[in-house]
């Protein structure tokens, strides 16, 4: 089966492991397979937090630089600092709402252009799907879905070799029941903002 | 139920390497277990600690990484199924007991796991482990994959009992933190209780008996090699006049290269799932069926070096390579492209990395390190004691040690100076304070403390030292995770029936002369106080008792209340100059908190000059 590699990149605490998590039983319940690797060292404390799932036929857990076929940014300047592993094919999908470093709150470092960033992610890889995520996340009812709207847009795409409804129902099955109804509402608003992004 | 303990064989589940290990040792019948936590190991004793509050395994959080072992080997000689689990250095805490313990030998099966690091995500070093193998004579098992993983937890137990000897299990970050599809097994049932069969002249390590068992040690090193060459975890896979030596996540990365290359007809790999002893018979055999060997492996030359000594032996002159300048290095880890790239490079084949896209026009962008949570205490407390040493012209150096308040050492607070490994702060203390005129001012953790810190608390005061040690007690081990602590209320886990040490009490034991207790959110008070201490001449003690805040708030013990920077605010920016909470952020200008992220510890409330940092439901 041929091979797809997707790296997810986040800020500590935006819910990029679940996002991984659902994946990772959606491609179980497709019959996929699937691998995948985590680096959350000090995640809780702010740091950042790169998935990396591989569907098809490999051994490898991890992704070489240039070598995503996609990338998910859960913050702008993470999707630009995760830009290392695109090349020329390569999907991009980001939000747009910035968390910035704290760098920049104490002179260290100046948080890029919004425009900017989509302008250079743009103009160096295949195609970019770029919204705010937190406000459709917020019209779905929970700030914190963030991660189920960009796998709604991820799943748009039509690149993973996942069906729709595998994700959805993973999404139901998996995450807290409380939250599984917000959670698919704002998966689907997720899925119609990159159609028309 | 706990999930690792479904009882379903044949379900596939996706689990994350260290939950499939933890899985791999019900499987294997494990009745106790014991650990020191550390990354990337912490997950499958956080497992396994849930696991035995609802079931008979024994588990327990040990001081530190000996005490780990040694509990361990007295259940294991006691004929207990025992597992031992610790990240690499913690290795070097249990290499005392371990070297001894390779000589007595276990009844029940005893792995011991060690987790290493390349590339150090979250260690101090990035020792390679495998040497401890060679080192003490016992067999070492290394998985290359998740699922690998489990199957091999049982085998290595019942290597252990074949050959009654303890067996280390080496594991790599991208084992333990990959997630994989696991198939379950059938669980052996535990058996819980043993018994010692008293046996001195084989136990009890006196020289005589010492010269005794290492004669044992090597009859079993020879054993363990046949069962090496024999085992189905050293295999061969593909064939062709090339040849490629690999263990770990190396064989996967270069089973996809041999793939990805169309290689398959022209390259063989031996992978080694059983690397101490090596199977000098199955490795000279592959060689002489190769032109050409290239061995893959992360960290040192371990096997490079066997496989050049089995070839010089039988009198093979193949060209083999592995650690080279234009090959393989010894620093951090491998991935599959450079893999890819190095596999072409030496078999002489065509090849076109991947085309990264051109960087050179992005703009730097700001780096997002680790920091303190907002509203940490340890925060509360680097600002008082840095305050308290400027307003006393002390001229001062700060050991730190291992722990969230490592972190301390970035600016703006840069607490920290000095730190080689868990307890050093307290030992490096005696000698800075001895060497240099500085006044020296160290920390450590409560966790950390218990764990290797008090024995340099004795030296210091027996020795008669001159320092100021900051404990900084904040109830709970935090950076792995927040697993129990000797010191912590295990009530907070629902649990009971546990002793508790109060570390006031211990220091006070200790002889310590000066004791002072800090509340670090109460800054002017703490400041006083610490002055103090700072100017006692001998050891004294800071006691800074603050409950880790991230844990608090998951125990709901901690009600956020934000606190927001009202007009009077001057922009002096002294709030984010002097502690660096991460809930500021500058809004065109202006100095603002985010209410999530703040707890309202009012830290930042109390240092204002302006008095312009006000709760949330004061504004109007
Ligand atoms: S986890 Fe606890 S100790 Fe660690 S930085 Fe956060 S608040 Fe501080």
């Amino acid at each position: 089966m041929d091979i797809t590699r997707l790296i997810i990149v986040a800020v500590g605490g935006q819910g990029n492991l679940l996002s991984s998590r659902v994946l990772g039983e959606a491609a179980l319940l497709s019959g996929v397979p699937v691998r995948m690797s985590e680096i959350h060292g000090m995640a809780q404390r702010g740091g950042v937090v790169e998935s990396a799932i591989v569907f098809g036929d490999a051994e490898s857990t991890i992704i070489s630089d240039g070598e995503a076929d996609l990338l998910v940014g859960f913050e702008p300047s993470e999707t630009l600092r995760a830009l290392n592993k695109c090349n020329s094919k390569t999907v991009v999908i980001t939000n747009l709402s910035p968390l910035p470093p704290f760098t920049v709150a104490i002179g260290k470092g100046k948080y890029p252009d919004l425009n900017k960033v989509q302008e250079l992610i743009r103009a160096k890889t295949s195609k970019l799907i770029a919204f705010d995520a937190v406000a459709l996340a917020k019209e779905a009812g929970n700030v914190l879905g963030v991660n189920m709207v960009l796998l709604g847009a991820l799943a748009q795409t039509g690149i993973l070799p996942l069906a729709v409804d595998n994700i959805k129902e993973t999404i139901s099955t998996r995450t807290k029941k409380a939250f599984a109804e917000v959670n698919l509402k704002a998966f689907d608003l997720g899925f119609a903002a990159a159609g028309i992004a | 139920m706990h999930k690792l303990l479904t009882d379903d064989p044949g379900q596939k589940m996706l689990l994350l390497g260290n939950e499939a290990i933890a899985r791999g040792a019900i499987e294997a019948g494990v009745a106790f277990a014991t650990t020191y936590p550390g990354t990337p190991s912490s997950e499958i004793s956080l497992n396994l600690f849930e696991i035995s509050q609802e079931s008979d395994l024994y588990f327990e959080y040990s001081t530190n990484e000996k005490v780990a072992l040694e509990v361990a080997a007295a259940a294991a000689n006691s004929g207990l199924r025992t597992f031992c689990m610790m990240k690499h250095v913690g290795v070097n805490v249990a290499a005392d007991p371990l070297m001894t313990l390779a000589y007595v030998g276990v009844k029940g099966g005893l792995v011991i796991l060690t987790a290493d690091d390349p590339f150090m995500f979250s260690s101090q070093n990035e020792q390679d482990n495998r040497y401890y193998a060679k080192l003490s004579g016992l067999p070492m098992i290394e998985p290359s994959s998740v699922d690998e993983a489990k199957e091999l937890i049982p085998y290595a137990f019942d290597l252990s009992e074949k050959l009654q000897e303890p067996v280390l299990f080496r594991t790599t970050t991208r084992v333990n933190h990959s997630t994989g599809v696991v198939t379950l097994g059938k669980m052996r049932p535990r058996v819980t209780k043993g018994g010692f069969g008293k046996d001195p002249f084989n136990y009890v390590t006196v020289p005589a008996i010492s010269r005794k068992l290492h004669v044992k040690l090597l009859k079993n090193i020879e054993k363990a090699e046949e069962l090496s060459e024999k085992s189905e975890y050293n295999f061969t896979k593909g064939d062709g006049k090339w040849g490629i030596i690999c263990n770990g996540v190396s064989y996967n990365y270069a089973a996809d290269a041999v793939t990805e290359l169309n290689l398959s007809e022209k390259v063989k790999i031996l992978r080694i799932g059983f690397s101490h002893p090596m199977p000098k018979q199955k490795i000279t055999n592959f060689l002489k069926g190769c032109e050409k060997a290239l061995v893959i492996e992360e960290g040192e030359p371990y096997m490079e070096e066997a496989v050049r000594a089995f070839a010089q032996e039988a009198g093979l002159t193949l060209p083999i390579k592995g650690k080279d300048k234009e090959l393989f290095s010894q620093l951090y880890e491998f991935d599959p492209a450079m893999v890819r790239g190095k596999i072409a490079k030496y078999f002489g084949l065509p090849y076109t990395p991947p085309a990264v896209v051109n960087l050179s026009d992005v703009p730097e962008i700001p780096q997002r390190p680790p920091n303190l949570c907002a509203g940490c205490s340890h925060r509360a407390t680097f600002y008082e004691i840095r305050r308290a040493a400027k307003e006393l012209g002390m001229p001062t150096i700060h050991p730190t040690d291992i722990g969230c308040y490592t972190l301390g050492f970035m600016p703006p607070l840069s607490m920290g100076d000095f730190l080689i490994c868990m307890g050093s702060s307290v030992s490096t203390s005696c000698g800075f304070s001895k060497a240099t005129d500085k006044k020296v001012i160290s920390f450590i953790g409560d966790s950390t403390f218990f764990h290797s810190g008090i024995t340099g608390l004795v030296n210091a005061i027996y020795n008669n030292h001159n320092f100021t040690l900051v404990i900084l007690e904040n109830g709970i081990t935090a950076m792995t995770g927040h697993q129990p602590h000797p010191g912590v209320d295990m009530a907070n886990f629902s649990l009971s029936g546990y002793g508790r040490i109060s570390i006031e009490e211990l220091v006070k034991g200790l002889g310590v002369k000066h004791i002072t207790l800090i509340k670090p959110y109460r800054v002017e008070k703490s400041v006083e106080a610490i002055k103090e201490a700072l100017n006692y001449k001998g050891v004294s003690v800071i006691i800074s008792q603050e409950m880790c805040t991230l844990y608090a708030k998951s125990l709901k013990k901690l009600k956020a209340r934000p606190f927001y920077v009202s007009d009077k605010c001057k922009n002096h920016r002294d709030c984010i100059n002097e502690i660096g909470c991460p809930a500021f952020f500058i809004e065109g200008e202006k100095v603002r908190i985010d209410p999530v992220s703040c707890v309202g510890c009012m830290l930042c409330a109390q240092i204002c000059p302006e008095k312009a940092i006000l709760p949330v439901k004061s504004e109007k």
